[in-house]
């Protein structure tokens, strides 16, 4: 499989319009979520089609992080149904890890491992979970280090890199498996300002690169110019969704014209 | 400003630092010389000073000791070999045994659990007599069972069972978020706990793990209950046979010289991992 920067091909791009039935990668149906009492997600429905980005936005405590961890396969659901491909993987009965492998996801933490050099994270997944030979691992993942700007720092600790550096070898990590979906949990959120811009580009050349990417940010200038879709999440349910030149730009509900507002008033928009 | 040339102000400061400094290391030569006069004073003036240096500090005693208790330590050093090895190991395995989940894995869990509650419980001191006359008791074989393999096996079962507590404090210290970085990728159970979770686990615990060195070092020597001739037994041999209590204090001072080591070591990897995990561990 190719590794290396993946040109944007024409040929791939959506239709506008209403997407197609069969572009399907990721469909959410109906999700519920609840932990103990506290209904975290109340019927949530969302696809994400090939080569699509889609953001999704709202308040802290919104269900943003939740959603992206169950889709992911990271917490078991309370209803509803998630395909992969068509495949129900919230089944109980599917190899959870082997769906796990085909998401690439990235933490607002990070998560690198600190004990491994930024290559051996990189390198982890691709050696363990799919048996690609050490050399061939190796290889493969100081290609994606250059390609995320962190060539130089491929024998480094992350404790010794700058939290944009660090974000982007995680980055490095995630889509090191190729995976079929990229979930973004508010991967800015923990940079200094001046480092959120070296994240944004990195996730906007996936964008145009043909990734699969499905986020929560809170940078909507970000949102506005890379999603194909925006969702917006209000008290665990979809609460406005659309382009987004039409959820940013003109919302219709009053709840996401509070929000926007909000946004604007902290000069995020 | 070049640093090269300070301000008066800085000037002044060093001054004022460099006197507090002197004055603080005057203080604690004083100190240390009037408390270790009082000390010294106390002991030599107590009525029963000449008797108690004749009993316990005589050189002569010592000198004639010092072989058979050095040969002796030298089983101690051999068995504390044997033994730190085997603790790590089954102590990594009950850790990680009472971290699993899921139903199948319920009776090891249960039989870690218990073997922990067990063996945390019962004084060395007892277990020792129970394994060394116990298990000879039961006869498995026609030959004498060595009392040092017996010593032994009392030793790892007791230490295993804390240092595997060690051990789960430190799996359970590593964030959350590792493991989830590592599932996220795909990685089982297992695997996430092998790569991820006990590397930086057993990096955190090597402090408190050499302090349980330290503790299984002298702790070596209540094998001499069961019977072999290590450096304890040598020197209650010699101190029987001169009617002087000093080969005690020579294998006690063994043990300390024994000790020393690894105890600046535990205290070297403490302050590492602070350095570590802390910028602010100077204040």
């Amino acid at each position: 499989m190719p590794l290396g920067p993946v040109a944007r091909d024409t040929s791939l791009d959506l239709p506008p319009g209403p997407r197609r039935k069969e572009d399907v990668v990721l469909d959410v149906r109906g999700l519920v979520k609840a932990y103990d009492d506290a209904v975290v997600l109340n019927g949530i429905d969302l696809t994400v089609a090939e080569h699509e980005v889609v953001t999704l936005i709202g308040s802290s405590g919104s269900g943003k992080s939740t959603l992206l961890r169950c889709a992911g396969v990271l917490e078991p659901i309370s209803d509803g149904q998630i395909l992969l491909d068509d495949r129900d993987i919230s089944d109980p009965r599917i190899d959870a890890d082997a769906v796990r492998a085909r998401f690439g996801v990235v933490f607002q933490a990070y998560n690198l491992f600190p004990h491994m050099t930024v290559l051996d994270n990189v390198m982890l997944a691709p050696r363990v979970v799919h048996g690609v030979p050490p050399k061939e691992a190796r290889a493969r993942a100081e290609a994606l280090l250059a390609r995320v700007g962190l060539a130089d720092k491929a024998g480094a600790y992350p404790d010794r890199l700058s939290g944009g550096q660090q974000q982007r070898a995680a980055i490095a990590r995630a889509i090191a498996v190729e995976p079929r979906v990229l979930l973004l949990d508010e991967i800015t959120s923990a940079l200094d300002p001046e480092l959120v811009g070296e994240v944004l580009g990195l996730v906007r050349e996936l964008a145009s690169g043909g990734a699969t990417i499905l986020m929560a940010t809170h940078e909507m200038g970000f949102a506005k110019q890379v999603a194909d879709h925006v969702v917006f999440l209000d008290q665990g349910v979809v609460c406005e969704e659309g382009p987004p030149a039409q959820v940013l730009g003109e919302p219709t509900r009053p709840r996401t014209q509070e929000f926007l507002r909000r946004v604007i008033d902290a000069g995020r928009l | 400003m070049s640093p090269e040339q300070p301000t008066p102000l800085e000037l002044s400061r060093r001054r004022l630092r460099a006197g507090r400094s002197r004055r603080s290391t005057l203080t604690a030569l004083v100190s240390t010389l009037v408390f270790a006069a009082v000390l010294y004073l106390g002991v030599t003036n107590a009525p029963g000073w000449p008797r108690t240096q004749a009993t316990f500090l005589s050189p002569q005693v010592a000198w004639d000791s010092l072989p058979r208790i050095l040969e002796g330590l030298w089983l101690n050093i051999r068995v504390l070999a044997v033994a730190a090895v085997c603790t790590l190991v089954l102590a990594l395995v009950l850790a990680v045994l009472r971290t699993l989940r899921g139903p199948v894995w319920l009776p090891l869990r249960l039989l870690a659990t218990g073997y922990v509650d067990l063996f945390r419980g019962v004084p060395l001191i007892v277990l020792l007599y129970l394994v060394g006359f116990g298990v000879p008791a039961l006869r498995f074989t026609d030959s004498r069972i060595n009392p040092v393999i017996l010593g032994t096996v009392a030793l790892v079962l007791t230490y295993a069972a804390y240092v595997s507590e060690v051990f789960r404090a430190g799996i359970d210290s590593v964030h959350p978020s590792q493991r989830l970085g590592a599932r996220s990728l795909g990685l089982s159970y297992g695997q996430s706990m092998k790569l991820v979770v006990l590397p930086q686990a057993v990096r955190r615990v090597t402090p408190p793990l050499l302090n349980d060195f330290v503790a299984m070092q002298k702790d070596v020597g209540l094998i001499s209950l069961l019977g072999p001739l290590d450096a304890v037994r040598a020197a209650q041999i010699a101190s029987q046979s001169s009617f002087n209590f000093t080969p005690y204090v020579v294998a006690a001072l063994l043990f300390v010289l024994l000790s020393v080591p690894t105890a600046r070591l535990a205290d070297w990897a403490t302050a590492r991992a602070a350095q570590r995990e802390q910028s602010g561990a100077a204040l």
